[in-house]
């Protein structure tokens, strides 16, 4: 009967003693931003791997959601009492609004957050992160700050490339699924555009970019128990960053829209 | 020379060093025994200060380990060459990005010289020509040698191993141990190697120092422990866990 009292206010320290941990973490790592050209060669490899190397799995998934935006609006205009190059505005809104950067980020969680826990993980029960420190390498200089950097760079240009390709998703689909002509899609993406919506979207990708690699790093850096460890702690970032996402989606939307 | 005082560390609740206190002096060669899960590695990392103590002082030189920031801890780490238990190897970088990474920092060598510096510290371990292989590529002995090579990279006048031989075969282990006297006698280094294999031990040491329950059960040399009345001593010496039960 304790136990079962008692197993909430665990869970309940555990989990503000982890914040407390990420946030010194993270402010070791901010405090590391000075030496940035230090690490500027590894930087542009975390660029290419965050960044480059994502856009195909980017650009699919973006169109194959503008795509499924499309369809389900033709299937909402059925009725026939809204005009049916309105399609262009609800894709240009969702897609840049939430779709772009919220798909974006939730792919690049199971991709870029996965592999940055397992790989800092492993380094951290392979001895690695103490040979670095042995070395006198800051392994947080070393290996967090160049991360969430690349990140905090590439993922607003992850987003842009989203918005591209899951409008051109749309439009495709409207033409098939509405016979809407590309003309009429536009007239209504221009319609209801405004660029702030475009900016929003970015200002959401560099969030969602540093939320990501930085848990992800925070999960890796404090792995413990060999290979099961570095397990658990990737399924828990993946876990815990697709949450903070949708939290800071809400958050962000509050203040900016 | 290094000298701990008093040194204590807890994990969570588990107590492993206990007031552990010793010196070591510039040239000898130590092992540091005991059992498993004891607290060695522990030990040896306070020495760099990867670790911090609970309460007590690591000295190295004129310098106290456990109070230096990260930018002061860099004139200990440069005198200080860390072999790791499975070497350590970062795996995105060949064998010699590995070794360049370590001079990179730790010393003012430019290019050319860090070249030669790095197939000189791979020709010492046997390694010659291995420079652009990557470390998934090598077998735990090579592993081990390469981070040998790392270590000794840096001209340090203290060698730490964690583990040189262990899950090594028997004709690796008799390399790794000679490797590690020829490193002893013409570097002229300090060695501190924590293992728990006897003929490491025996092959390669000068003194020994035994943990058991977070303190030193003995200190001596290699000659003086196999001659030890201790219960505990013997058991680890002989390798028989029945001991201390027949004892009781």
């Amino acid at each position: 009967m304790l136990r079962i009292l008692i197993y909430p206010i665990h869970i309940f320290i555990h989990f503000f003693e982890g914040l407390a941990e990420y946030v010194l973490l993270m402010t070791k790592m901010f405090r590391s931003v000075k030496s940035w050209n230090l690490y500027l060669g590894f930087t542009a490899d975390q660029m290419v791997n965050i960044g480059a190397q994502s856009i195909p799995i980017v650009m699919l998934t973006s169109l194959f959601s503008g795509m499924v935006t499309s369809v389900q609006a033709a299937y909402q205009f059925e009725s026939g009492f809204v005009p049916t190059w309105f399609v262009g505005s609800i894709v240009g809104e969702s897609v840049l609004l939430e779709l772009a950067p919220m798909i974006t980020g939730l792919v690049m969680t199971g991709k870029i957050g996965a592999t940055i826990t397992a790989e800092i993980g492993t380094m951290r029960v392979t001895e690695q992160i103490d040979a670095l420190e042995s070395l006198s390498f800051d392994p947080v200089s070393f290996l967090i700050m160049p991360r969430v950097l690349a990140a905090a760079i590439m993922f607003p240009i992850l987003v842009i490339v989203a918005d591209f390709c899951g409008i051109l998703g749309g439009l495709f689909a409207a033409q098939h699924a509405m016979d809407v002509s590309a003309q009429e899609f536009i007239r209504g993406l221009r319609t209801w555009f405004r660029p702030w919506d475009a900016w929003f979207g970015l200002i959401k990708g560099i969030f969602f970019g540093i939320a990501i690699t930085s848990i992800a790093s925070y999960k890796g850096f404090t792995t413990e128990g060999g290979a099961e460890g570095v397990g658990k702690s990737t399924t828990s970032t993946v876990v815990i960053s697709c949450m903070v996402i949708v939290l800071l989606d809400y958050i962000l939307a509050e203040i900016f829209l | 020379m290094i000298n701990v005082k008093e040194l204590y560390k807890s994990f969570e609740k588990k107590d492993v060093l206990k007031g552990i206190s010793f010196k070591i002096n510039h040239g000898e060669s130590v092992a540091i025994i005991g059992k498993s899960g004891i607290g060695k590695s522990v030990l040896l990392k306070h020495l760099i200060g990867l670790i911090q103590p609970d309460s007590g002082e690591v000295w190295v030189e004129e310098k106290l380990v456990n109070t230096l920031s990260f930018t002061q801890l860099q004139s200990v780490r440069a005198q200080c060459g860390m072999v790791f238990q499975f070497g350590a190897l970062f795996d995105s970088m060949s064998v010699e990005e590995n070794i360049g990474l370590a001079l990179s920092k730790l010393s003012e060598m430019n290019k050319e010289e860090v070249t030669q510096q790095i197939s000189k510290s791979l020709a010492e371990v046997g390694m010659e020509n291995s420079e652009k292989l990557m470390p998934s590529s090598l077998s735990g002995g090579m592993k081990k040698r390469v981070g040998i090579a790392r270590a000794i990279a840096i001209k340090p006048k203290y060698l730490l191993y964690d583990e040189p031989t262990t899950g090594l075969d028997p004709v690796m282990t008799d390399s790794i141990n000679r490797l590690i006297s020829k490193i002893h006698k013409q570097e002229d280094v300090t060695s501190i190697m924590v293992t728990h294999e006897l003929r490491t031990v025996f092959e390669v040491a000068e003194r020994v120092i035994m943990i058991h329950d977070g303190k030193i059960k003995f200190d001596g040399t290699p000659e003086q422990i196999k001659l030890s009345n201790d219960i505990v001593v013997q058991q680890f010496i002989s390798g028989n866990s029945t001991l201390l039960e027949t004892e009781a």
